[in-house]
């Protein structure tokens, strides 16, 4: 019984020891700069989660990261793996803002939001359907497919800002800056801010008579920053995720497909079906962080690859160490925010590149994915009749009562073309 | 009259530059052809790529020695190379994560490296072209076979770099096809379980081929910032790496096929390139994209999908079937 | 026998090989307890059990993919270290695996060079691997062209392949490991006449096999494993069926099997003129006509490979059928999809039941609804209702005995029996008009086939129709009324079970149709009776 304890503790804590041994190699880096990694390493923290602006940034940026990490998290568990979110976000982004410079003005502004919100999100589906038909009727190995998607997107969102979507006023002005007009207002999703407004709560920290960290939570929550009601929306999203994939007939199948097509194909289960539909649910996600960044952040498009800002990559990170499973990617995506949030301080602190977590989110994919042959190997275990039974489900199992398990390599290698 | 040489000097150029940029897709696709027949898919080339391409550069731009270049390039994407081995074949990760992982990593450290080593962006000078020039003795002229009208142009005048990327291919062809090295790599990678009962180590096979493969990636990645474009920046490479394992796809697993896709590939690239230079109505952005969309278009070939290596991203366990 | 020691590859005898005490565990098992076993030159023995009983477990040891825990090998009365298969074939040991180890998109020449040194290293040399091949197969009898590949080869092709490499590496000692079980009668005699010559010349052979007939026929002494403890070593001249079966499972067992006759009723199944063709063009089934009756057990008996397998994706949707009518009662199911099949009252136990059949980390409650998780009651059409697929999995569990510690136990945890018992359940709960049941009982232990056996025979008597699929011919004459017996692809003959001989199954498995046999009985009855006193 101590043994299968032992082993389902050390099996939540792998990707905890991912995260501190990628954090170990980074101050062995940190060291060959000549940089202390303590200091380091607090000014990433304490710039990422102790101030109201910076908790905002974290949980701005977890926002499209939660998104992404949950489409990511659906076709992984459908069997299929999702490089392409980079892509579908940027598409997604795109339909957006073109739906809400044409349309913003003309219509109501929740009417606006909702219309934006479908469109980004079929939009980033319809991007990621084509590589999860390619793969379900001619073998095509998605991911090669889905970067070349990637890479496809970006270029298509150069041209549409560059001609078509580009801004008036830089056509005016001779500039040719690649960015589109400003969003009407009225297709801003309310902030944080906002909603304390309509709630009633006006008064600044130092007027409650708060300090310290409550301070900066209650700033947080109603003073002006960037937070937007994009981060309730994910969070509403990864709860309906979790009772999608486990309590529905359809989560069944895409974890069934997932899981061993061979089996769901004699069980009457339509694989190529599922095998696209768990690509384009993971496209919906990531198209519509997408959306969710141009109406909650930028209110407008510029740069694609600064627009996606790497989240198709850094969400595949988050999906992998909240297990795949919805309801632990939410703390995961924070913790990953953070860290990039924290990056980018740190780097003001310290003047190491912040590149560097780019170095630490390859680190912790490479030692999680790693650190599986341990979840493996105990999870093959045969129970004998006669041993006494264990307590609850196996928590290398697919069931919805623990956190999931990542796609084995036998799965996920049929999955790969 | 004066059309028809200026279109035949646009014909010229494109072939030249389309053998020229074969090069890197070619060091990195023949590496990663090796690793994938006997089993490993190896998507962290990007990354090898990245890291050997600034070190070679770096090398380059401290020494004045491209071959000095070359040879950290290689020896770095040879580490890089057994850290792939060490989570595919040794932790049996799952390979097409454990790749990007590693692209990632090597984004990030090669960004990372030249941001604080280098700062800017310099340039550096590669190989020269080689000119196969002949001079006789006593006579005093020279006679350049690159001066020889098309052919010349086309065929004789390309770095060494770019000739020992080609000379590679009937290499890997023959190692692959009448060593028993070959024999060992194809039958690790079609039925592991096989070779292992008549006494080959797989995954020792599969070792040596992962860091060979990783070795040519950063000599591929080096080939690019020394030799084709003479400078080093973030994210140099922005996908070829990928392309470069699609490659392997697309040209059946065999080292001709993965030449030939090299070529069609680069000759596509070429075309973009001089269509930019001769400003033809497409615009820039949709000609860049071609040679993505053609990637996609290789892929769903269902041309040669059975050699694919059956073992292909699957670890190998004694005893587990 | 040879007079000078050396086999006619030119390579010196094993006189003997002992393993003694060999210990050998796996996580949760103890496979191989205190093991002995030995065998001499000039001796074919047996080694038997069932399925999980040690068997291959001990060969594996002795051939260097498995270390044992405890206990040493001696070779010649030395001992010897088997660290890898490199070791064991330096000694002289070969083994001819039951999945042959044979890479099958190369020639016989590069499956044999594997992994020696070549004349001319690096370059390979297989002109000369060839000839010695060529040399070695005519020496014992045996045809084989190095250049052809494999993949094009019939399975009995494939095993003389096998043969030759382990006597290229100059094996002394021959493991073999269950040869018969891809071969028809004829196919095994065949082998045998080899078999028996190897072992006249001086090699020392060992004959894995849960097969009484053959170790009867074939052997010189028996070795019975049971559970992983060497039960007893007898000479095959001094045992009984009966004797070594009882070992085998350690209480009395019943050989035969008691079915009573039945009147059968509708037709539930019919399948005319079906024909289907294969991704490489080739005719996988030809005009198959045949019916299922309610009540009735029809066996499809044949070696494998030769359409079963596509007979039963036909009739379940998942093998595109190109010309003729699959009927369930009165539906015309042809090449519809599975799911509506599924749904049209078809019940299909796979041949590979971890592989097709379940999911194996889902848990065993998730397992059994993984055909009807759409319908009521386990669903409202969207959300799962788990009260439902609950008390469903609980009273499965209860009424097949399936040994599981919870209902939400991952089933790769369960034993193969159990997973069997699981599949079963599922598939019989359904209430289903026809039931597909492939291979039901290979790989599982005897307790466990007995109680499908039952089943089997129950649901029979309360009118299903069953389509049975088997290689074991001794199944199929206990459980079947009718036996169809496939070729290429083609029917050869249809007859009532309890009217055939199995030499004529045997006959019409090799290819032969019914005609033919009943023709050829007929002449020899005839060609007898005119015989002068």
């Amino acid at each position: 019984m101590r043994r299968i304890k032992f082993y389902r503790l050390l099996d939540g804590l792998v990707p905890f020891i991912a995260v501190a041994a990628a954090l170990a190699v980074g101050a062995i880096i940190l060291l060959l700069q000549d940089t202390n990694p303590l200091t380091a390493y607090e000014a990433m923290f304490k710039g990422a989660f102790t101030n109201k602006n910076g908790l905002a940034d974290t949980l701005v940026k977890a926002t499209p990261l939660l998104l992404v990490a949950l489409g990511v998290a659906i076709a992984f568990r459908g069997g299929v793996i999702n490089i392409g979110a980079e892509g579908q976000l940027i598409m997604g982004a795109l339909l957006t803002t073109y739906l809400g410079v044409e349309l913003g003005d003309s219509l109501p502004g929740p009417l606006v939001i909702l219309v934006c919100l479908l469109g980004g999100a079929l939009m980033g589906g319809a991007w990621a359907a084509l590589p999860g038909y390619l793969k379900a009727k001619m073998g095509v190995n998605e991911i090669l497919s889905t970067i070349m998607m990637n890479q496809i997107a970006i270029q298509i969102g150069f041209f549409l800002l560059r001609g078509p979507m580009i801004d008036p006023a830089e056509l005016a002005a001779g500039t040719g800056i690649p960015h589109s007009a400003r969003l009407p207002n009225t297709t801003d999703l309310p902030r944080f801010t906002d909603i304390a407004g309509w709630l009633g709560l006006s008064k600044s920290a130092e007027e409650m008579g708060l300090s310290g960290f409550a301070a900066e939570v209650y700033g947080l929550l109603v003073e002006p920053t960037r937070l937007h009601s994009g981060l309730i929306i994910a969070a509403i999203l990864a709860v309906l995720v979790y009772i999608f994939l486990w309590r529905t007939t359809i989560g069944y199948r895409i974890r069934a497909v997932g899981q061993n097509q061979a089996a769901s194909r004699y069980a009457g289960i339509n694989v190529s079906r599922y095998i696209i539909l768990s690509m384009t649910l993971g496209g919906v996600f990531a198209g519509l962080a997408g959306s969710i960044e141009i109406l909650g952040l930028h209110h407008r498009m510029f740069e694609p690859t600064a627009v996606s800002a790497g989240y198709g990559f850094s969400g595949i990170v988050v999906a992998l160490f909240g297990f795949l499973h919805p309801l632990t990617i939410i703390p995961s995506a924070l913790l990953f925010a953070g860290l990039l949030v924290g990056g980018d301080k740190m780097q003001r602190a310290v003047q190491v590149p912040q590149v560097l977590i780019t170095v630490i989110l390859g680190l912790v994919v490479l030692f999680v994915v790693s650190a599986d042959i341990l979840v493996r190997r105990r999870a093959t275990r045969r129970v004998s009749v006669d041993e006494p039974s264990p307590p609850g489900p196996d928590p290398g199992a697919d069931t919805g009562t623990g956190p999931g398990a990542g796609p084995g390599t036998g799965t996920t290698a049929e999955a790969i073309s | 009259m004066n059309e028809n040489l200026t279109a035949m000097a646009i014909v010229l150029g494109i072939m030249h530059s389309g053998i020229r940029l074969a090069t890197p897709y070619l060091y990195a696709s023949l590496g990663e052809m090796f690793g994938q027949r006997s089993g490993v898919l190896n998507l962290g080339v990007e990354g090898i790529m990245l890291v050997g391409s600034f070190f070679g550069f770096y090398v380059v731009f401290e020494t004045g020695n491209p071959w000095l270049g070359f040879a950290a390039a290689a020896f770095v994407g040879a580490l890089m190379g057994l850290l792939m081995a060490v989570v595919s074949v040794t932790f049996k990760a799952e390979q097409g994560i454990s790749g990007i992982g590693l692209s990632l990593f090597g984004l990030g450290v090669s960004s990372l490296l030249f941001k604080t080593m280098l700062g800017s962006v310099e340039g550096v000078e590669g190989f020269s072209e080689l000119k196969f020039c002949f001079s006789s003795i006593g006579i005093d002229s020279t006679f350049c076979l690159s001066e020889v009208p098309v052919a010349g142009e086309i065929v004789f005048s390309h770095s060494v770099m770019t000739y020992i990327a080609y000379a590679l291919v009937p290499i890997a062809a023959y190692v692959l096809g009448r060593t028993t090295w070959g024999l060992r790599i194809k039958a690790v990678g079609q039925n592991p379980e096989a070779a292992d009962s008549l006494g080959v180590s797989v995954n020792l096979v599969r070792y040596i081929t992962v860091i060979v493969g990783g070795l040519m990636a950063g000599i591929a990645g080096a080939s690019l910032s020394i030799s084709l474009l003479g400078v080093f920046q973030e994210n140099l490479t922005n996908g070829i790496g990928f392309i470069a394992v699609a490659l392997v796809y697309f040209g059946g697993w065999s080292p001709w096929g993965v030449m030939a896709g090299a070529l069609l590939f680069s000759t596509v690239s070429s075309m973009q390139l001089w269509g930019q230079v001769l400003n033809l109505p497409i615009p820039s952005d949709v000609a860049v994209m071609l040679p993505y969309v053609l990637t996609i278009v290789a892929l769903a070939l269902p041309i040669r999908r059975a050699a694919q290596p059956a073992a292909l991203t699957k670890p190998f366990t004694r005893g587990e079937n | 026998m040879s007079e000078d020691n050396l086999l006619p590859s030119g390579l010196p005898r094993i006189e003997s090989l002992e393993m003694r005490g060999i210990v050998k565990r796996f996580p949760g098992v103890l496979a191989n307890d205190h093991v002995d076993f030995d065998v001499k030159a000039g001796e074919i023995h047996a080694l038997l059990g069932e399925n999980g009983a040690g068997k291959s477990t001990l060969m594996k040891v002795l051939y260097g993919l498995y270390q044992p825990e405890e206990g040493e090998i001696l070779l010649n009365g030395e001992v010897i270290q088997t660290h890898s298969p490199t070791d064991s074939i330096a000694h002289g040991i070969g083994m001819i695996h039951q999945h042959f180890m044979l890479v099958d998109n190369l020639s016989v020449a590069q499956n044999v060079a594997l992994g020696l040194k070549s004349t001319r290293e690096p370059r390979l040399d297989l002109d000369v691997v060839s000839k010695r091949i060529v040399d070695l197969a005519e020496k014992y009898g045996l045809q084989v062209d190095p250049r052809a590949i494999i993949s094009k080869l019939a399975v009995g092709e494939r095993q003389r392949v096998e043969i030759v490499k382990a006597l290229y590496r100059g094996a002394a000692l021959l493991v073999l490991d269950e040869p018969t079980a891809v071969l028809t009668p004829q196919e095994v005699d065949d082998i045998f006449v080899i078999f028996r010559q190897m072992a006249r010349d001086g090699h020392a052979l060992i004959f894995i096999s849960h097969k009484l007939d053959e170790i009867i026929d074939l052997t010189d002494r028996v070795t019975v494993l049971r559970d992983g403890r060497a039960i007893g070593t007898r000479p095959t001249a001094g045992v009984t069926k009966r004797h070594l079966a009882n070992m085998m499972v350690g209480r009395e067992v019943l050989l035969e099997r008691v079915r009573v006759e039945r009147e059968v009723g509708e037709v539930r199944l019919q399948m005319k003129g079906v024909t289907a063709i294969n991704e490489d063009d080739k005719q996988v089934l030809k005009g198959i006509d045949f019916e299922v009756r309610s009540g009735e057990i029809v066996a499809v008996a044949g070696v494998s490979g030769n359409g079963q397998r596509q007979l039963a994706e036909c009739i379940a949707g998942l093998f595109p059928v190109k010309d003729g009518q699959i009927k369930l009662e009165d539906k015309d199911v042809t090449n519809l999809p599975t799911a509506v099949i599924l749904a049209a009252g078809l019940s299909y136990i796979p041949e590979e039941r971890m592989h097709d059949g379940v999911i194996k980390n889902f848990s065993v409650a998730e397992n059994l609804v993984l055909h009807d998780h759409v319908n009521k009651p386990y669903s409202n059409g969207l959300f799962l209702n788990f009260k439902n697929i609950d008390n469903h999995a609980q009273e499965m569990i209860a009424d097949f005995d399936i040994k599981t510690p919870s209902k939400d136990t991952p089933i790769k945890n369960l034993s193969g029996g159990n997973i069997q018992k699981l599949i079963l359940a599922r598939e019989l709960s359904r209430r289903p008009r026809v039931l597909i049941a492939a291979q039901p009982t290979r790989g599982v232990d005897i307790g466990a086939t007995e109680y499908i056996h039952n089943q089997l025979l129950l649901q029979r008597a309360e009118g299903l129709a069953t389509l049975l699929i088997s290689e074991d011919l001794d199944e199929v004459q206990a459980l079947s009324d009718r036996i169809v017996v496939m070729y290429g692809g083609e029917i050869m003959g249809i007859v009532n079970s309890n009217e055939a001989s199995i030499e004529e199954l045997g006959l019409m498995m090799a290819g032969e149709s019914l005609e033919k046999v009943r023709a050829k009985t007929a002449e020899e009855m005839t060609a007898a009776n005119n015989q002068p006193e």
